[in-house]
C-alpha cells in the first residue's frame, strides 16, 4: 500500500530534518571560567552555622574565611586565618584573638571583632548540626554572652570551661563552622530571630577569595573570584560546579571538553581514563575511613577471640589493589594519616588458617552466620562481597544487607545490626575528634547522650574513655601525640572497629588544569589557585 | 455507509448517551417550555456531573495524600538524619525532631500539613533549603518540557508505525516495526541514555551533552514559564532556544523511543482489531480509497482506546524518569521526587505527589473531553 508508506515517511523526514537542524554541542569549557562536575546531592545548606555535609563545607571553605587555617604541614600548629595572633591566659582557659588588619568582606566592608564573636554566637543559637564542635568547650545560650565578648574592634575573648590542649584548641577553631559570617548582612536578612539563618542557606555574607553568584540546586552552583581579594586575586574569574551526579556522564563530558575537571569517577573510570588523550588523573589523601562496626550485642561477636578471628578474615591488600584499585589506601587504625600521632603500622593481613584457630578457641570451629548491613551504592556493595568471601574461608557465613545510605544507617545509629559497613570522617583537623567517636562511650545504656561509635556497636569502655577524655588536656605536644598512639594501638588490637582503608579522592582534568588543591578534609578544598 | 462507522462496543463509554435521552423522554408539549427544560436539564445534569467529577477527585487526592504520608512515616529511614546528618549533638538531633513535628501522632501531623496545604504552603525542602512550591514550580516545567517532546516523538513516530504493521501484518515490515517496539520497550532507558551520549554527544558531537542549557547561556532569559524553549522564544532569544533544543533531542529522543514503541504496538493491536471488521470491507467494496478506510473510518475508530494509551504514556512521563533525568543532568521532577523519598524528606514528596496526581486528573479529564470530540456517542 503506497498510500500508507507516503503517509509514513513525511513525519519521519520531518523529525529528521529537525534532528538535524539542531545545534551542536558547544564544546569547551569558556576561557576564565572553571568547570567542575560533582554530585551535589549533599548540599543542603550553605550557612556555616548548618552546613557539615562534603560539598558545603568545601564551597563554604571558598566564600568564607575562618578563624584559623588547618595546618597540614603541621597539625599540632594551626596557623592565624582572621585571626593574627592570640594568647593564653586565666590558667589556660582565657584565648585572647587578635583580627587580622586590612580584611573586608563581600559587601566591602570590614571584618571585625563583632563579627566574630557574632559568628560564634549564632553557631550555638542556632544549634545546627556542627554546633557540638564548639559546645565541648562548655559553650551555650546561657553563658555565652559572657564566654564569648569582644574587647574592642579588634579583639575578643573566649572563655573555656576547662585548660585545654592549646593545640585542640586551635584546630577546632578552623573548622568550617568558625567561619566568619558578616553581622550587618546577616541581620539585615533576620526573619523570626532566625539571626539570618534563612537567608544565608543560599547566599554568602563571607570574606572569601570567591562570592556566591547563584545556587540552583539540581543543576550548578556559580561562584566569581574576589578580584581584589587581600590574600590576592584567584587565578581563575568564575567557577561553575555542575551538578552531574552519574559519573558515567562526567566521563563523556569530560572527554568532550565540557567541564575541566571530574570529581566523582569510580576505579574502574579512572584507569580507563588514565592513557587518555588530553586527560590527567591524579588522587589525594582524604581523611576519611572505612571501617568495620561489630555490634557488641550480639555474643558471638562479642567474643575477643571472634573480633580478632575476623581481622584476619579480610584480604585487604586485594581489595586495596582490585575492588577499590586507587580509591583507598590499607589503613588500620582510627587516626587517618596526616593527624598528629597517626599510626601507620598495618598488623593484620588475611590468614584463615590463625582465623580458624581463633575461631576453635572461642569454641566457634564450624564457623557462624551474621547479617551485614551495607549501602546499596556498588563500591560498598562490592568492598562486602569481597568480605564476605574471604570470611567464608573459615566459616564465617555472612548474609549482607543492602539498603539505601539513609536506611541503614537509621539500624546503625538504633544498634541493630550485626555487622556495618561504615565510612568515618573527621569533624576537625585534631586527633580528638576521631578519639571521641572510637574510642568514647561514657554511658552505655540506651538513653546515653552522647552515642558515640563505640556506643553504636555498644561497648562500654571506661578506661578507655578516660584516656580519651585525659588525652584533651595534654598540653605538651608530643606527649599527647603519644596518648593517641596508645589508644590507637588499644583499638586495632581488640575492639569492635575493624579499620580497613583510608580513602583517596580520584580525580581526572583536562589537560593544563593546575592548581586543584584537594585538603585531607573537606573543608581544605580550595579553588583559588585553579587555572586552566 | 457514513464517516462514523459503529465502533466495537465499549462498556466505558456505551452506556454515557442514555442520560439525557431519558431526561428527554418526559417534557412537556409546549416547544419553548420542552426547550428550556431539556436547556435546564442539562445544565443540571452537567453540574451534577461537574460536581460528582469534583468529589472524586478531592477523595481521590486526599487519598492519594494520605497514603503516600503514612508510607513517608513507616519507611525505615529517619528523617531528622537528612535534616542533621550522622554527627550531630543528641540536643540538635532532639531540637530537629521536635520542630518537624514528629513526636505528635500521626494523625495530628497529617492535619497540619494539610493546613499548611489550604494556606497554599507545602513546606520547606529539606534537601534543597527551599519552600517545596518554589522547588516544584523549577522542576516540574523540566520535566513537563522533556515528557512533551518526548510523547510528540513516540506520537509521531508510533501511530504511523503501528498502522503500518497492522496494514502490512505479516510481512516484513511488520516484523521490522515489532522488533524495533520490543527493543524500544524492553531496554533500559538507563543504558539507552548513556550509548545515546557516547555515540551522538561524545563521539560525534551531533548534539549538546547533559544539562538543560550550556552555562554560558544561564541567566540570559527570564524564568517566564520556566519551559527553556518557549522561554527562548518569547525573548526571541534564538541562540539560547538552539542550544536549548540541543541539549533536548537526545533525552527526549530516549524517552521518546520507549513512548513510540508501547504506542506503535498498541496501535498495531487496536488497527488489527478493526481492519478485520466488517464496516471495513463494505467501504472496500463501496470504492472508497484505501488510505481514506485505513487512516480515517479504521484509525478513528481506534482512537479512543488510543488516546487512553496516550494519556497514560505521557502521565508517565510527566512524573519524570529518575533514571534519564539522572543520566542526562536533567534537572526535572522524577530526580527531585526520587532523591526527596531517599532522604525521607515528605515535605517535598508530598509536594510532589500532588503534581503527579494532579496531572493524572487533568490528562484524565482531557482523554474525556477528546473522547467526546471523538466519538459523538458520549456527547
Amino acid at each position: 500500500m503506497r498510500y500508507s508508506q507516503r503517509f509514513i515517511l513525511l513525519p519521519l523526514l520531518a523529525a529528521a530534518v529537525a534532528a538535524a537542524s539542531v545545534a551542536p554541542a558547544a564544546a569547551e569549557a569558556p576561557r576564565g571560567v572553571f568547570v567542575m562536575a560533582k554530585a551535589l546531592d549533599d548540599l543542603i545548606s550553605l550557612d556555616p552555622a548548618e552546613a557539615f555535609e562534603f560539598s558545603g563545607v568545601e564551597v563554604i571553605a571558598n566564600l568564607y574565611e575562618r578563624l584559623f587555617d588547618g595546618n597540614p604541614a603541621d597539625p599540632a600548629a594551626p596557623a592565624g586565618g582572621v585571626v593574627e595572633s592570640w594568647e593564653v591566659g586565666g590558667g589556660g582557659r582565657e584565648f585572647t584573638f587578635a583580627i587580622r588588619r586590612g580584611l573586608v568582606f563581600h559587601s566591602g566592608n570590614p571584618v571585625t571583632a563583632d563579627d566574630a564573636v557574632f559568628s560564634i554566637r549564632r553557631v550555638i543559637r542556632l544549634n545546627k548540626t556542627p554546633a557540638f564542635i564548639l559546645t565541648q568547650f562548655g559553650l551555650d545560650p546561657e553563658n555565652l554572652d559572657a564566654r564569648v565578648r569582644a574587647l574592642d574592634g579588634h579583639r575578643f575573648r573566649l572563655t573555656l570551661d576547662r585548660a585545654y590542649a592549646p593545640a585542640l584548641v586551635l584546630n577546632v577553631l578552623s573548622a568550617a563552622v568558625t567561619s566568619v559570617v558578616e553581622r550587618a548582612a546577616a541581620l539585615a536578612h533576620e526573619r523570626d530571630g532566625d539571626l539570618g539563618h534563612r537567608w544565608l542557606r543560599t547566599h554568602d555574607a563571607g570574606s572569601g577569595a570567591f562570592r556566591l553568584v547563584v545556587w540552583n540546586p539540581g543543576e550548578h552552583l556559580i561562584l566569581d573570584a574576589v578580584p581584589d581579594h587581600h590574600g590576592g586575586a584567584p587565578a581563575i574569574r568564575r567557577v561553575v560546579i555542575r551538578d552531574i551526579r552519574e559519573p558515567a556522564t562526567q566521563r563523556v563530558m569530560l572527554m568532550r571538553g565540557d567541564i575541566d575537571l571530574a570529581r566523582n569517577l569510580g576505579p574502574d573510570q579512572i584507569v580507563a581514563l588514565a592513557g587518555a588523550e588530553g586527560i590527567a588523573t591524579f588522587s589525594a589523601p582524604q581523611a576519611r575511613l572505612f571501617y568495620l562496626g561489630l555490634n557488641q550485642a550480639n555474643p558471638i561477636l562479642a567474643r575477643p577471640e571472634v573480633r580478632r578471628a575476623l581481622r584476619y578474615l579480610i584480604d585487604y591488600r586485594g581489595m586495596a589493589r582490585t575492588v577499590l584499585a586507587g580509591r583507598a589506601q590499607v589503613h588500620q587504625a582510627f587516626l587517618p594519616i596526616g593527624f598528629p600521632g597517626a599510626l601507620e603500622e598495618v598488623p593484620f593481613a588475611l590468614d584463615p588458617a590463625r582465623a580458624r584457630a581463633l575461631l576453635v578457641d572461642a569454641g566457634l570451629g564450624d564457623g557462624f552466620a551474621v547479617t551485614m548491613d551495607t549501602r546499596s551504592d556498588p563500591l560498598a556493595l562490592q568492598i562486602a562481597q569481597a568480605i564476605q568471601a574471604t570470611m567464608a574461608q573459615a566459616g564465617v557465613r555472612i548474609e549482607i544487607l543492602p539498603g539505601d545510605g539513609k536506611q541503614v544507617l537509621t539500624r546503625y545509629r538504633a544498634r541493630r545490626h550485626d555487622i556495618f559497613i561504615g565510612q568515618w570522617g573527621p569533624d576537625y583537623l585534631d586527633p580528638h575528634t576521631n578519639a571521641a567517636a572510637f574510642a568514647r562511650n561514657p554511658d552505655n545504656g540506651s538513653d546515653s547522650a552522647d552515642k558515640t561509635l563505640a556506643w553504636r556497636n555498644g561497648w562500654a569502655i571506661p578506661e578507655l574513655t578516660e584516656m580519651a577524655d585525659a588525652a584533651v588536656l595534654e598540653r605538651d605536644p608530643i606527649r599527647r601525640a603519644a596518648r593517641y598512639r596508645v589508644l590507637q594501638r588499644r583499638i586495632q588490637e581488640d575492639s569492635p572497629f575493624v579499620i580497613l582503608f583510608q580513602e583517596k579522592a580520584l580525580i581526572a582534568a583536562r589537560d593544563g588544569v593546575k592548581g586543584f588543591s584537594v585538603g585531607l578534609m573537606s573543608d581544605r578544598t580550595l579553588y583559588r589557585d585553579l587555572s586552566k | 455507509m457514513t464517516d462514523s462507522s459503529p465502533p466495537q462496543s465499549d462498556g466505558a463509554v456505551a452506556g454515557q448517551p442514555l442520560g439525557p435521552l431519558t431526561a428527554d423522554a418526559g417534557a412537556p408539549d409546549d416547544p419553548l417550555a420542552q426547550a428550556v427544560s431539556a436547556a435546564a436539564g442539562r445544565g443540571s445534569s452537567r453540574l451534577i456531573a461537574i460536581l460528582r467529577r469534583s468529589v472524586t477527585f478531592a477523595i481521590t487526592f486526599l487519598g492519594l495524600l494520605l497514603a503516600t504520608f503514612v508510607i513517608g512515616r513507616v519507611i525505615p529511614i529517619d528523617p531528622v538524619l537528612a535534616v542533621v546528618g550522622d554527627h550531630a549533638s543528641p540536643e540538635t538531633y532532639a531540637a530537629a525532631h521536635a520542630a518537624m513535628g514528629l513526636g505528635k501522632p500521626l494523625h495530628h501531623q497529617f492535619w497540619i500539613y494539610l493546613s499548611g496545604l489550604a494556606a497554599g504552603d507545602l513546606g520547606t525542602s529539606v534537601a534543597t533549603a527551599r519552600p517545596v512550591i518554589e522547588d516544584i514550580a523549577r522542576y516540574f516545567p523540566a520535566t513537563l518540557e522533556l515528557a512533551t517532546v518526548a510523547i510528540l516523538i513516540g506520537i509521531g513516530f508510533g501511530i504511523p508505525a503501528g498502522v503500518w504493521a497492522a496494514v502490512r501484518r505479516g510481512r516484513l515490515a511488520d516484523h521490522v516495526i515489532r522488533v524495533i517496539s520490543l527493543l524500544g520497550y524492553s531496554a533500559p532507558t538507563f543504558w539507552l541514555g548513556m550509548i545515546g551520549l557516547l555515540v551522538f554527544y561524545a563521539t560525534l558531537g551531533l548534539v549538546a551533552g547533559p544539562g538543560r542549557i550550556d552555562i554560558m547561556f544561564e541567566g540570559l532569559v527570564p524564568a517566564t514559564t520556566g519551559v527553556m524553549l518557549i522561554d527562548s522564544l518569547l525573548a526571541r532569544e534564538w541562540e539560547v532556544f538552539a542550544d536549548a533544543l540541543a541539549h533536548l533531542v537526545l533525552p527526549a529522543s530516549v524517552l521518546g523511543l520507549f513512548s513510540m514503541a508501547y504506542i506503535a504496538r498498541m496501535t498495531r493491536s487496536f488497527m488489527i482489531e478493526q481492519l478485520g471488521q466488517e464496516y471495513v470491507l463494505a467501504a472496500r467494496a463501496k470504492g472508497i480509497s484505501p488510505g481514506r478506510v485505513v487512516w480515517r473510518h479504521a484509525l478513528g475508530n481506534a482512537a479512543v482506546p488510543l488516546i487512553t494509551v496516550i494519556a497514560l504514556t505521557y502521565g508517565s512521563l510527566l512524573e519524570g524518569s529518575v533514571l534519564t533525568e539522572t543520566v542526562f543532568a536533567w534537572p526535572g521532577l522524577g530526580r527531585y521526587l526520587t532523591t526527596s523519598l531517599l532522604n525521607a524528606d515528605m515535605n517535598a514528596v508530598l509536594g510532589a505527589t500532588i503534581v503527579v496526581g494532579a496531572v493524572f486528573m487533568a490528562l484524565n479529564l482531557l482523554s474525556d473531553i477528546l473522547y467526546t470530540a471523538i466519538d459523538p456517542r458520549t456527547r
